[in-house]
């Protein structure tokens, strides 16, 4: 790989994005956990709860603070670093973003200090209220974000305007009910459901282990596995319903992900192991499922999905008209209000394609004078790269069923056994940390590294997309975002790590207090005092005594 | 969707225009006070109690206040896709120093006090101080770039282009111009941030603020002086050349502009503007009187005052320009061509208009549930509530 001004802003995205969503996860997952055990602490007024609250509270706060942090930088990377395509499509793109800060993000950023500096200012119910606020914004969040992102993937709503040299917006409503757009909305928001259960799991099961502030951990296993349940069940739905409805909007990306280089007689096979070859466009040593890919692709046992080479025979085509409507663009330019109307015409009918005609501009600078060779390549060129694909998909999905297997195990033993997990069930909790975050990371690498060639597929190629920079620019950045981020992420596992072994904060004086008033309650529950027998881990961690 | 042709092009692209000025000021205003807080820290603090102090009258709504600039940021790229796309990209390192800058600060608000070590704790405050410093300059810098003109052109296919030699490159932008608009911004913020203190501490702590800050509000009102006398003689300025269509579509191109004469005829022009520096000289005037004599609410209001004139003035000065070129005028962007479309900028407006009394709302809440000092006794008692 070449490191020209692309590739290096290509990486630096990638890098910066990745990055920011090793903490966005934890935060809409937690945010809305924490909300939970708020809530049953003012339900029930059990001291434990609110312990519970303050405990994750804190890992939540650490976490979410990268997290804002490194947002910034999304915000302000697309003029720094894509100037080109901050023009071309910020008419549609820059809504979302902007109606996410006013909506979303000012609600949560607003509401998470009151979250940790109001529990002795605020009421029990108000400080509730507050905490949902902050999860609920957290999520509106990801809703615009997805929106925006939606719109890159399947640019609905918009119009290329020659006037003014880029897609201009013609309907807001299409953008915003964009079916990939709620689809992915849904699907991400559950994966970080599912990454919070996991991390909440995981950590309460090494408390178990370490037999430590087991009533915690416990109470907290309960709701990460009801949660986490439901959350991985619909990941992989809406997983399933991102692949339907990127078999009509993005065919390629989906044929790159099975790598289906012929189009198959519907319905097609899904292909469950193999190894690519793009040069040689065939799958070595596959293992295929008869059936499946055409039934998950496209609901129906006659419908067919094209595979790469007949894609590409279509972007050949797709090149070839965009060259006529590049053409007719220079007259409209040319001429603005004296253009003959038949050339108005023929732009409109070719317009669409125009982001095809673009993809030539990497090999010559007016794509009219293009070669046939050079129309042949820029065809290619709309195939991404196949086995990375192929590879990142499988492993996430195999990961998806995963978390769902370990939530139905914990689930099960916490809501209808005793509760007493096997020591091996509580490591494997403990060692699967990290795989949701791994999950994360490889479905968007699926969904932006199957987009290429493009930033918006179909109208504008990566290639133009980014600023006029010099190497020298991005080299300084690049290196001062790669030590930054790495020297912020040491220090943060480090705080994490220390707040997980220091445990929760126990509110002393509280507890006590509740346990004076709500004696006589629990001696007649189960006949014996509530500090009966101390060596029972069920009442040892809530007792002042720990 | 046909509503939007109730509202003219013309009369959204103004509306847009003023509410990219709300934008800056309230960012001023709300995340102002904690770049200069940030920026006083070690010199209104001498022991760790009172660094803790200090830091805890911005802990709880730091968090909001910095939702402004990435608003600010997404509106630009809404509202005004081309000054998104020029400005961003061309002030590239400038950018980049200002975005580590506000990445370190809430880092340093959050994890500065999660551990006892003195040597931790000391280097989070310098970072804070330099997280609060370093943007409430580059800001100043920027603005006073933007007064001279940048060196960028737009090719046929709109494309930014950067040209001579400095351009993009951090240093370049260290124009002398440029370097007092930057100490003008950051005394501003300083007496910003004191008056904050002010409002929200006592003993030692104030009496550290109130001097500093005293001493920061004359050094703005000088240097925002002194940034005047020079745009009148020292700066050219940009006027739009012919019949200047106000409702076309958003190519900078169409337009004419040429370079001369001086900014400051807008105040021939429109006389009523001069409101808006006076606004900043009283403004300054009556928060250092305000300080000096150890008023507390009215001394944070007549602040606000002064950051509202002072970048009211800017804006209302350039009317209608947002971002001149000095190598190709014609490629200036103003209020007339560089917005996003007219569909566009009403979708925005109506999402603005719902959404921003309800933020305003929220955050006057969250401001009366925070009201009162900060106290030692509040940082050092038993809670774990606080930073």
């Amino acid at each position: 790989m070449e490191l020209d001004i692309v590739e290096l802003s290509r990486l630096q995205f990638a890098m910066t994005a990745m990055y920011h969503f090793l903490f966005v996860p934890l935060t809409l997952g937690l945010s809305i956990l924490v909300a939970i055990m708020e809530t049953v602490y003012v339900m029930t007024n059990r001291p434990i709860w609110r312990q519970m609250t303050k405990f994750w509270g804190t890992l939540f706060g650490i976490n979410f603070v990268l997290g804002v942090a490194t947002g910034i930088t999304m915000e302000f990377q697309f003029g720094m670093n894509w100037s080109y395509y901050s023009h071309y499509v910020g008419d549609i793109f820059g809504a979302p973003l902007a109606i996410e800060g006013l909506m979303a993000f000012f609600l949560e950023a607003t509401f998470v200090g009151l979250f940790f500096f109001g529990w002795d200012k605020l009421s029990k119910v108000a400080h509730m209220i507050v905490t949902w606020l902050v999860a609920i914004g957290s999520n509106f969040s990801a809703l615009w974000i997805l929106i925006a992102n939606g719109w890159m993937q399947n640019p609905v709503g918009a119009q290329f305007n020659p006037d003014t040299m880029r897609m201009e917006m013609t309907s807001f409503f299409e953008v915003l009910f964009n079916e990939v757009a709620q689809a992915k909305f849904v699907h991400t928001v559950s994966a970080g459901y599912v990454t919070a259960s996991v991390f909440v799991l995981g950590v309460s099961a090494w408390y178990m282990l370490k037999g430590r502030h087991t009533e915690l951990a416990r109470r907290s296993i309960a709701i990460a596995s009801s949660f986490g349940l439901a959350a991985a069940l619909s990941v992989v739905v809406l997983g399933d319903e991102s692949g339907y409805s990127a078999s009509h909007t993005q065919k390629m990306k989906l044929a790159a992900i099975e790598a289906m280089w012929e189009t198959e007689e519907a319905p097609a096979s899904f292909t469950l192991v193999g190894f690519p070859d793009k040069a040689a466009r065939e799958t070595h040593y596959a293992i295929h499922i008869p059936w499946a890919m055409g039934l998950i692709g496209t609901r129906s046992l006659t419908q067919e999905i094209p595979g790469i080479n007949e894609l590409v025979i279509e972007a050949e085509r797709r090149v070839r008209s965009g060259i006529i409507a590049y053409d007719n663009l220079m007259t409209i330019r040319e001429q603005r209000d004296a253009t003959p109307e038949a050339v108005r015409l023929s732009f409109e009918d070719h317009s669409a394609d125009l982001g095809f005609a673009f993809l030539l501009k990497r090999y010559v600078d007016d794509p009219r004078e293009a070669t046939e060779a050079q129309i042949v390549q820029a065809s290619e060129d709309t195939i991404p790269g196949v086995a990375p694909l192929f590879w990142a998909f499988r492993i996430m999905v195999g990961l998806g069923f995963g978390f769902i297997a370990v939530m139905l195990y914990f689930f099960v033993m916490s809501n209808f056994r005793t509760m007493q997990f096997p020591r091996w069930a509580l490591r494997t909790a403990v060692i699967i940390i990290p795989a949701p975050w791994i999950a994360a990371e490889l479905g968007w690498f699926v969904a932006e590294f199957g987009r290429q060639p493009w930033t918006v597929d179909g109208v504008l190629p990566t290639a133009l997309s980014v600023s006029h920079l010099s190497i020298g620019d991005l080299l300084i950045t690049l290196a001062g975002f790669v030590i930054f981020y790495t020297v912020l992420f040491v220090i943060e596992m480090s705080l994490m790590i220390k707040y997980i072994r220091k445990g929760p904060y126990m509110d002393v004086e509280e507890t006590d207090h509740w346990l004076e008033r709500h004696e006589h309650r629990l001696r007649t529950h189960d006949g014996k005092g509530p500090f009966a027998d101390p060596s029972d881990p069920r009442t040892s961690g809530a007792t002042p005594a720990e | 969707m046909i509503l939007h042709e109730f509202l003219s092009f013309e009369f959204l692209r103004v509306v847009w225009w003023v509410l990219l000025g709300v934008l800056l000021i309230g960012f001023a205003l709300t995340d102002g006070f904690d770049m200069g807080v940030g920026a006083l820290l070690p010199f209104v603090g001498k022991t760790d109690v009172e660094r803790r102090v200090v830091i805890n009258t911005i802990g709880p709504v730091w968090e909001g206040n910095q939702v402004w600039f990435i608003l600010g940021g997404g509106a630009i790229f809404a509202a005004w896709p081309p000054l998104y796309a020029v400005s961003f990209s061309g002030f590239y390192l400038a950018m980049f120093a200002v975005l580590a800058a506000l990445i370190l600060r809430p880092v340093g608000f959050k994890y500065r006090s999660k551990r006892d070590s003195q040597r931790w704790r000391n280097n989070w405050d310098w970072a804070l101080f330099v997280g609060g410093a370093a943007p409430a300059l580059l800001f100043g810098v920027a603005v006073g770039n933007v007064l001279l003109g940048v060196p960028f052109h737009l090719t046929e296919d709109l494309m930014p282009m950067y040209d001579g030699t400095f351009y993009g490159k951090f240093l370049g932008l260290l124009r002398p111009f440029a370097i007092l608009s930057g100490v003008v911004s950051l005394s501003m913020l300083l007496m910003h941030g004191a008056a904050w203190l002010t409002l929200k501490t006592e003993g030692m702590v104030q009496i550290r603020a109130r001097n500093i800050g005293t001493v920061a509000g004359i050094v703005a009102a000088v240097t925002y002086a002194l940034a005047g006398v020079w745009l009148a003689f020292g700066v050219d300025g940009f006027a739009m050349v012919g019949e200047v269509v106000t409702d076309g579509p958003s190519n900078p191109l169409y337009n004419e502009v040429s370079r001369g004469g001086s900014w400051l005829a807008a105040y021939g022009e429109r006389p009523w503007i001069a409101i808006a520096p006076l606004m900043g000289f009283a403004g300054i005037a009556m928060a250092v009187r305000g300080l000096r004599e150890g008023y507390e609410v009215s001394t944070l209001l007549w602040s606000k005052l002064a950051i509202t004139g002072i970048i009211a003035s800017v804006g209302l000065t350039m009317f209608p320009f947002v971002l001149p070129s000095t190598v190709d005028p014609t490629s200036s962007l103003s209020v007339w061509d560089a917005t996003s479309s007219h569909l566009t900028l009403f979708v925005m407006l109506v999402a603005a208009v719902i959404f921003m009394p309800l933020i305003m709302l929220y955050t006057a809440w969250v401001y009366k549930v925070l009201w009162g000092k900060v106290t030692e006794d509040e940082v050092t008692g038993s809670s774990d509530s606080v930073y």
